[in-house]
């Protein structure tokens, strides 16, 4: 039986209601649904936003992270009163203050191989909305295992991804990818960059699809994709064929249960706070031995155009990307320091470094935003 | 001749083009081309063994080559071949 609607309701909903393909049958069917959401994001924040206003009756929140100001370029869930909070509570203040007629659960915890069966069992369909490989092959096998829909997006600086995913009658995301790219291929949009409204148009794409799933109605994604280039305003779909040698949904699946992705996505695991090791120097460190005097050569492995932000007096830039090229131009009897924005592209230049033969090199720990932060506040933070 | 449409994230291996026309009789042929041109391209797209990296996908008129014949998939001279990457961001 699916539950009726109150006065308040159908004046809410009257634009729906007049909808034949939505309707008071489909009103209460979304009403009647659930929804969760992994990630409250770029993506998780048009999805929710739009979920809760179409009156889906409980949506799911997972995330584990704080809003920064560095988030709000894009994820408009989100908003300046809220900068330092949980994520899933600040976006639950903000769903349940555009529609305090739904029913928001958070759940303020990474989403692993641990807690996903348990969080995502009741819940009708499934929005990906996450930032990184592990937790998107995490989000597939789960909705393989349990026969439940995933409605997909991805984005990278201009790019856009979309489909549904449903194993039950079509392929899943390890059909059209059976593997993840090497961690060094793909840079995050922490450190890529993404235009801001990207996320929105594909977002919104997304709660599109999870609406027409949970209402029954049109053609969905499922067997395609949908890519958009913003920059050329472009939106193509191509079609997508179950594989049947699948390792999750074909017809001999090796995988039977959920794995360890960051294992399989050859990335470490969450960090939580600055790691020490004897390849990384922290800030304070870096400038006492600058000031004192010692001949450390710095290196700069962040794009050109990032030093117009903030930069290193004397470094020297050389972008990750053309580094294998352009060993030849570093002395390797000098030690070297290697910096980016966050520490990450400079552990990859570290490891590359090192692979090179380079022993007298270490990376800046949290990168130049950590300079800015603990040793030249006269720098911006970006 | 064929061209295969570069998304932005692999853009920076073939000095910004969006677009680059090849030659070849097949996906096969066209993407060695490719790569042949750009070399530091190659270990992006192909495994050491030759094969194409699992997580490439060359889409021919909307369809995957996986699901035609490979790259052994014939191309025509207005052939566009589209290289869709996969990406995380959210």
């Amino acid at each position: 039986m699916l539950p009726e609607l109150s006065h308040e309701e159908i004046l809410r909903y009257s634009r729906h209601l007049l909808i034949p393909e939505v309707g008071l049958d489909g009103q209460r069917k979304l009403k009647a649904s659930s929804v969760l959401i992994i990630g409250t994001g770029g993506l998780g924040s048009p999805v929710s936003l739009y979920l809760a206003a179409a009156g889906v009756g409980r949506i799911g929140l997972v995330d584990y992270d704080v809003v920064d100001a560095s988030n709000l370029q894009r994820q408009i869930v989100h908003g300046t009163a809220t900068l330092g909070r949980r994520k899933v509570e600040s976006a639950r203040q903000r769903l349940l203050d555009l529609n305090p007629l739904i029913q928001v659960d958070v759940f303020d915890e990474p989403f692993t191989s641990a807690n996903a069966l348990q969080i995502a069992e009741s819940f009708d369909v499934i929005v990906d909305g996450s930032d990184n490989f592990p937790t998107r092959y995490l989000s597939n096998d789960l909705c393989v295992l349990t026969g439940k829909p995933l409605v997909y997006g991805a984005i990278f600086r201009f790019d856009g991804q979309a489909s549904v995913f449903d194993a039950r009658s079509g392929p899943c995301y390890r059909c059209l990818f059976p593997e993840p790219p090497p961690p060094d291929l793909v840079p995050s949009c922490a450190d890529a960059g993404v235009l801001g409204v990207l996320p929105g148009t594909i977002g919104t794409i997304q709660a599109t699809e999870a609406i027409k799933l949970l209402l029954g109605i049109g053609s969905s994604l499922a067997g395609r994709l949908l890519i958009y280039n913003a920059l050329e305003m472009t939106f193509e779909t191509v079609t997508l064929k179950k594989n049947p040698r699948c390792k999750i949904c074909g017809s001999e699946p090796e995988i039977t249960g959920l794995i360890d992705y960051f294992e399989f996505c050859g990335v470490p695991g969450i960090v939580h706070g600055p790691t020490d090791s004897e390849w990384d120097i922290a800030a304070p460190e870096l400038a006492q031995r600058l000031q004192r005097g010692e001949p450390l050569f710095l290196l700069d492995v962040r794009e050109p155009h990032e030093l117009a932000i903030s930069h290193i007096e004397g470094a020297c830039n050389i972008p990750l990307g053309e580094l294998p090229a352009r060993l030849s131009e570093l002395d390797s009897g000098r030690e070297i320091v290697v910096f980016c924005k966050m520490g990450t592209r400079s552990q990859r230049a570290l490891e590359l470094l090192l692979s090179a033969g380079f022993r007298k090199v270490r990376h800046l720990r949290g990168g130049i935003n950590a300079w800015a932060r603990e040793v030249d506040p006269r720098l911006p933070i970006y | 001749m064929p061209i295969i449409h570069i998304p932005n994230l692999l853009r920076p291996y073939v000095a910004g083009q969006a677009d680059v026309t090849v030659t070849g009789a097949t996906v096969g042929a066209a993407m060695e081309d490719l790569v042949t041109r750009y070399p530091a391209f190659r270990p992006h797209l192909y495994k050491a063994d030759g094969s194409l990296r699992p997580f490439v996908n060359l889409f021919l008129e909307g369809k995957n080559v996986r699901d035609l014949q490979g790259l052994a998939t014939p191309l025509e001279e207005t052939s566009v071949l589209t290289i869709v990457p996969s990406i995380a961001g959210g």
